[in-house]
């Protein structure tokens, strides 16, 4: 294999084409993951890990509330990135993946508002508090609605696909805020629960529990988005040879097209 | 298993309301958004095809 045919080859995975075809296959097996993770991760944090010395078992909301809170972070930085790359290079598909991926983004960042909410009142007997933590990640509910709400107004695709990459880009800067709020500020929210530098400040199983969770929402985000992404590049190419393929047109008019 | 009872299970020792609203509305959620998008997938599907069947 020559050092031009495998770069090809890579380039083939940027086409839509290509894209459709593998996005769709790889959905069932992220959402098994998912499912799979999801009955784990819950029947250990659920069943399995004992009720907490200070907290009582309103703690348990953690096991939805940090994978939501980092899914709704990383999908924002995942966003902003293809965005960027949509932008820079002029690809199309990056572009798609970015606009599937925000309203999946949004869901989350409103989760982990809620399930915060949910556990700030027995708490910290309030729902809400307009500290660092909880107003920075307000904000990022915002920015993704506001990606949204920019992309959907511009009625041509690739100028909307740019004006969403410079709001999605400028925003990035909120995610380091978010993560940092609680080092930098005082805060009624407690630090990481988990940080590289240190080690875990929870039992085992709980820690556990909340990794699974963690890839069980991670996976179900690749299959959501991944299957918005299909549908987005379909509505986006829908008199391309290979949107006519990926609905049934005969190979020979396909190739007829090509 | 740390539960006695299913009662208890769901009392959550006295903090039911909030964690199973904070459960409910997350799973409503991760049920409703993979159905939305299916539908959009479909719809799309279905127009492309019919547009084809019109060529």
């Amino acid at each position: 294999m020559t050092t031009t045919s495998s770069r090809l080859r890579l380039y083939r995975f940027a086409s839509p084409a290509t894209f459709y075809p593998l996005a769709g296959k790889l959905v069932p097996w992220f959402a098994a993951v998912a499912a799979i993770l999801a009955a784990w991760g819950l029947w250990l944090g659920m069943l399995r890990a004992p009720t907490d010395a200070t907290q009582g078992d309103a703690y348990r909301i953690i096991f939805i509330h940090v994978p939501a809170a980092w899914m709704s972070m990383l999908l924002y930085v995942v966003m902003a990135f293809w965005a960027a790359i949509g932008w820079a290079f002029n690809a199309r598909l990056a572009s798609v993946v970015a606009r599937a991926i925000a309203p999946t983004g949004a869901m989350f960042t409103f989760l982990a508002l809620w399930t915060g909410a949910l556990w700030g009142k027995p708490t910290w007997g309030t729902w809400w508090v307009w500290d660092a933590r909880l107003t920075s990640e307000l904000i990022l509910l915002f920015l993704y609605a506001g990606y949204l709400a920019l992309v959907s107004a511009i009625d041509e695709p690739r100028r909307a696909d740019r004006a969403g990459a410079l709001l999605a880009i400028v925003g990035s800067v909120n995610v380091p805020i978010i993560y940092f709020s609680v080092v930098w500020w005082n805060t009624l929210h407690q630090g990481a629960s988990v940080s590289p530098a240190a080690a875990p400040k929870m039992a085992a199983i709980m820690l556990q529990a909340m990794l699974l969770m963690t890839l069980a929402f991670w996976a179900y985000a690749f299959a959501v988005i991944f299957v918005r992404a299909r549908a987005i590049a379909l509505e986006r190419d829908n008199a391309a040879s290979w949107a006519g393929a990926a609905v049934g047109r005969t190979p020979a008019q396909t190739e007829a097209t090509t | 298993m740390i539960w006695n009872s299913a009662s208890d299970f769901f009392a959550m020792g006295g903090y039911g309301t909030y964690v199973w609203g904070a459960y409910v509305v997350t799973a409503a959620c991760m049920a409703i958004e993979p159905i939305l998008v299916a539908l959009r997938h479909r719809r799309v599907r279905r127009e492309l095809a019919a547009e084809e069947e019109r060529r």
